[in-house]
């Protein structure tokens, strides 16, 4: 239990466990972005459920989600300008839904249907949209930090006061990447905020298998810049920290690793049966420190939530999502020859060549059938 | 027996019969590998010997390296060939090159496994076949099992070679039933083989194009044409002189292969074909390959992608 008194020593907090603020570190957020934050996390967690059981009944292939997780990603975007990036890891639609990435987009790019912004060619999930400053999801472990690094870089060349958010895991830091972007950006004091979700595990991977350190937090030292670790089941905690990293970036005062203490409460993806190998004891541990009910317990105390409010939201949501997927589950697929778009932002011949041959190939075994 | 079963068949064997042997990589020890190869192996060699590894392509396929050149025989899984592009630069710079550029002081026993191919909705970077590119790189042998009795002996052969050889499993292939005679040891990796006779026409092809390219054949045989199936199995060093046999008797080849068209094996293959077996031919060699995209997501997007039985049959037709 050495790295639980670690954390213990040094972990920024805000709300306690029981919901209680610390007033010396409170961001003091209005009523309304509190009550935005928390709708959020709601939705978050009711769409990982709803999708964790659209894969069961076959209508969607694969799911990833963010369910324990909640706090950490979106009081991280919450933080954030509108003209900073988001570099996601997988797990991060709610950071983009806080910067204006719908339900709809996102449903649409689960079904990978004719509205999807990735044309049906990225699995669930793996969302992006230019529009909204949200990279593309890269799935390698990691190989997302450089690109969040050279994005901070142009903006410093551009002089713009931006900044960049990345997102990644506990396990990514085992991987060069995470190493040679924080020296990178170390070097070049890049305006770059590493988040490192340290959610305890990847897929079987307990995080003790990633570092002999006592914490990931420790490793910024080394790259001769400033290291946090927040419990990241405290969504006004990350959100203070995330601010503060955001600041200090942009006035020139580099790159900040913050360290999200969080847990993956759910299986890695809807491809994992995490009783493989880890306990439920550990588990239902966790379920009593759920970001979700510590915020919720926090807004109580505020006299800004109440069970009613929590009945009707939920049953709002509930009616969102589930029209919302009636209306997307309606859209059609997008055309097969649409593979060929995008490879380059011109098709060269060979792929015209390709597309035209698909194409005949499809219109020759339509009428296979049809005869039948 | 399934393709899966096998290479646990042959994981375990190769553990118990020589110490050196150890398997390392990520989720292969207390969850049994991404791909359930090596579940239970942990429970009965131990963590010294069935290894958790911290999540860095790099660093196992390297250390693995190291570990060979320590009197080691390791066994490297890593999950998928899109990743271990992460570990590219120890394999062609380093675990290809060190036997040579040494004068041939240091021997590198190493084996590395991984996942390669698509056709399970995961996109474009988990689904690429790319052992055509490490068929590119001299120093290293590369194997593509298409059978349960390869998945198997081919393993064991990696370990009794002295040089570091790449193991390339089709995700598609790990549910499929097979035979497997319990007592065969380590397989052939020096040809290729004839799957299914025929006159009319050759089809080579590996890995997890074997079964579409089975298919395909009895499609074609109620069809009146008798096409010979060759599975490749090894792609480098690669034994053209079965194909060549075949090709002496049937006159018409087409190449079955998962990668993109531009520089793919298939390639390689058409041209070794062409310069040497030229006379034989009665028509142009044929290829069969994936639309030159990164690999969509979307079910019908991803079969329109990759080579189906149907397009093999018409392009047989069509010679
Ligand atoms: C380079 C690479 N290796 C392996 C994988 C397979 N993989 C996907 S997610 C994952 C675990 C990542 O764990 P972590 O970084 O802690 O993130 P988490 O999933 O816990 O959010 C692994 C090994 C991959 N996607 N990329
Ligand atoms: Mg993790």
């Amino acid at each position: 239990m050495k790295a639980a008194v670690a954390v213990e020593d040094k972990i920024v907090r805000v709300l306690g466990e029981g919901g209680e603020v610390d007033a010396s570190k409170d961001p003091r957020l209005s009523d309304r972005d509190l009550l935005t934050l928390y709708r959020a996390m709601l939705l978050n967690r009711m769409v990982d459920e709803r999708m964790f059981r659209l894969q069961r009944q076959g209508r969607i292939a694969f799911y990833i989600g963010a369910t324990g997780e909640e706090a950490a990603i979106i009081g991280a975007a919450f933080a954030m300008g509108e003209k900073d990036w988001v570099v996601p890891c997988y797990r991060e639609f709610g950071a983009a839904y806080v910067r204006g990435f719908t339900l709809r987009d996102f449903f649409c790019q689960i079904f990978g249907n004719a509205q999807d912004l990735t044309k049906g060619r990225q699995m669930p999930v793996h969302i992006a949209s230019s529009r909204l400053h949200v990279l593309s999801v890269s799935s390698p472990v990691g190989t997302q930090i450089p690109h969040a690094v050279g994005l901070a870089i142009a903006a410093k060349i551009r002089k713009a006061k931006e900044a960049a958010l990345v997102f990644f895991g506990d396990g990514a830091t085992s991987e060069g990447d995470f190493h040679v972007s924080m020296n990178f950006a170390g070097v070049f004091r890049a305006p770059c905020v590493f988040l490192c979700r340290n959610n305890q595990w990847a897929i079987s991977v307990p995080r003790e298998r990633q570092t002999a350190a006592p914490s990931i937090e420790i490793k910024a030292k080394a790259y001769g810049f400033e290291g946090v670790l927040v419990d990241g089941n405290d969504v006004l905690a990350i959100y203070a920290t995330t601010k503060k990293a955001f600041e200090k970036a942009r006035s020139g005062g580099g790159p900040t690793l913050i360290e999200a203490f969080t847990y993956r409460l759910g299986p890695h993806s809807t491809s994992d049966d995490p009783h493989a190998y880890r306990g439920e004891d550990e588990v239902e541990l966790w379920k009593k420190k759920d970001p979700l009910i510590r915020f919720r317990e926090y807004l109580e105390k505020r006299k800004l939530w109440h069970q009613d409010r929590e009945t009707k939201l939920m049953q709002d949501l509930n009616e969102e999502i589930l029209s919302t997927l009636k209306e997307v589950e309606q859209i059609p697929p997008p055309p097969p020859e649409s593979i060929f778009e995008d490879v380059y932002a011109v098709m060269p011949w060979h792929l015209r060549e390709q597309r035209d041959q698909l194409l005949r190939w499809l219109e020759e075994r339509k009428k296979i059938t049809e005869s039948y | 027996m399934t393709y899966r079963e096998a290479i646990r068949a042959g994981l375990r064997e190769a553990l118990r019969s020589d110490p050196r042997v150890f398997l390392m990589g990520e989720d292969v020890g207390r969850y049994g590998g991404a791909y359930a190869c090596s579940r239970g192996l942990l429970e009965e060699f131990g963590p010294e010997r069935v290894r958790d590894t911290p999540l860095s392509e790099s660093t196992f396929v390297g250390a693995g390296i190291g570990a060979a050149l320590g009197g080691m025989r390791p066994i490297v899984e890593v999950m998928t060939v899109n990743f271990s592009l992460l570990a590219l630069d120890q394999v062609v710079n380093n675990a290809a090159t060190l036997r040579h550029m040494s004068g041939g002081q240091f021997s590198i026993p190493l084996a590395v496994r991984m996942a390669t191919g698509g056709g399970r909705q995961l996109a474009a970077q988990h689904s690429h076949s790319l052992e055509g590119w490490y068929a590119h790189i001299p120093g290293i042998k590369v194997l593509t099992p298409a059978t349960v009795a390869d998945a198997k002996g081919m393993l064991l052969a990696a370990l009794q070679d002295p040089d570091p050889v790449f193991i390339f499993e089709h995700a598609m292939l790990y549910p499929m039933e097979g035979e497997l005679d319990e007592d065969a040891g380590a397989a052939d990796i020096s040809q290729a083989r004839v799957r299914r006779q025929g006159n009319d026409v050759t089809l080579i092809t590996f890995g997890g194009s074997l079964p579409k390219t089975l298919e395909a054949a009895e499609q074609l045989a109620s069809l009146e044409i008798e096409a010979e199936v060759v599975d490749a199995r090894v792609l480098r060093p690669l034994d053209i002189s079965t194909f060549l046999t075949s090709v002496a008797k049937t006159h018409r080849v087409v190449i079955v292969d998962e990668a993109w068209r531009t520089g793919s094996f298939a390639a390689e293959i058409s041209a070794q074909i062409m310069e040497q077996g030229f006379d034989h031919l009665d028509a142009p060699v044929a290829r069969i390959c994936a639309a030159e995209v990164p690999m969509p997501y979307a079910k019908h997007l991803e079969e329109a992608a990759l080579p189906q039985v149907g397009i093999i049959v018409k392009t047989v037709q069509g010679l």
